[in-house]
């Protein structure tokens, strides 16, 4: 699992890249988390393009940054899950905890 | 029952098997010619059983875990995971949607997302005597190589 945030004028672009799984899940968050204190940001968008696998881990980990970012009164979304990803997400009922989002029209590099 | 072909892995309930466990499952699935659909959904129903024993059968110990996967069959794909581990009181609530005794860290959605990647589940566990999950998914008949 590797990560890399973008902050720009409030809003946090936190990229995944790999496999989300139990075993990479308590490092992951420890790390958004690290990425949400440093920046308190008043959006944040998990970029999931590039997030070639995922189980139900990562869904706990996406609710409690959710949650981290209610106490600054900030709001998360899941922005362009690759399909494995969304079919979790899809499968869970996510969508009515959290929003997800697609880019239209552009190409993910 | 006949089987075409099958494999049998056991290793121990360390968390960074769960990644080995679902390649092993999805490499033996390619066989079957599954579509990148079906195959993520195998691979992540494998992830949910596997977690499930690292977290929930040996909380506090290493144990062992098998993970057998057979093809019945012409189109069958079938998984078992087991583990000898501390067992489920209750099956019925622990595979009702976003109950879950793992605290934070574990969402409750594991046996929901099992059940809905694969055509049948059926979970047999026994307190202190571990849990057998065995899985089914068809996989459309399409070009075979085997």
């Amino acid at each position: 699992m590797k990560l890399q945030g973008e902050y720009a004028s409030g809003h946090l672009c936190i990229r995944l890249r790999g496999e989300l799984d139990h075993h990479s899940a308590r490092e992951t968050l420890r790390e958004i988390e690290a990425l949400l204190d440093r920046y308190l940001p008043r959006s944040c968008a998990m970029d999931l393009s590039a997030l070639s696998f995922m189980d139900s881990s990562g869904i706990a980990v996406f609710l409690q940054a959710k949650k981290r970012l209610s106490e600054i009164r900030g709001s998360l979304w899941i922005l362009d899950p690759a399909p494995q990803p969304e079919r979790v997400l899809s499968a869970s009922g996510m969508e009515r905890f959290i929003q997800i989002k697609h880019r239209k029209g552009t190409t993910v590099p | 029952m006949n089987y075409e072909n099958y494999i049998k892995l056991e290793f121990p309930s360390k968390s960074s098997n769960e990644a080995l466990a679902r390649s092993v499952a999805g490499v033996f699935a390619a066989q079957m010619d599954p579509t990148m659909e079906e195959l993520g959904d195998i691979k992540t129903a494998v992830s949910e059983a596997v977690t499930n024993c690292i977290v929930h059968a040996y909380p506090e110990s290493l144990g062992k875990i098998l993970l057998r996967c057979r093809i019945l069959g012409d189109s069958k794909l079938e998984i078992l995971v087991r583990d000898w581990g501390k067992g489920i009181e209750n099956v019925e609530k622990a595979r009702t949607p976003l109950y879950s005794t793992g605290g934070e860290d574990r969402s409750g959605m594991g046996f929901t997302i099992m059940e809905s990647f694969m055509d049948k589940l059926t979970v047999r566990s026994r307190p202190g005597a571990g849990t057998t999950v065995i899985m089914t998914r068809t996989l459309p008949r399409r070009k075979r190589s085997l």
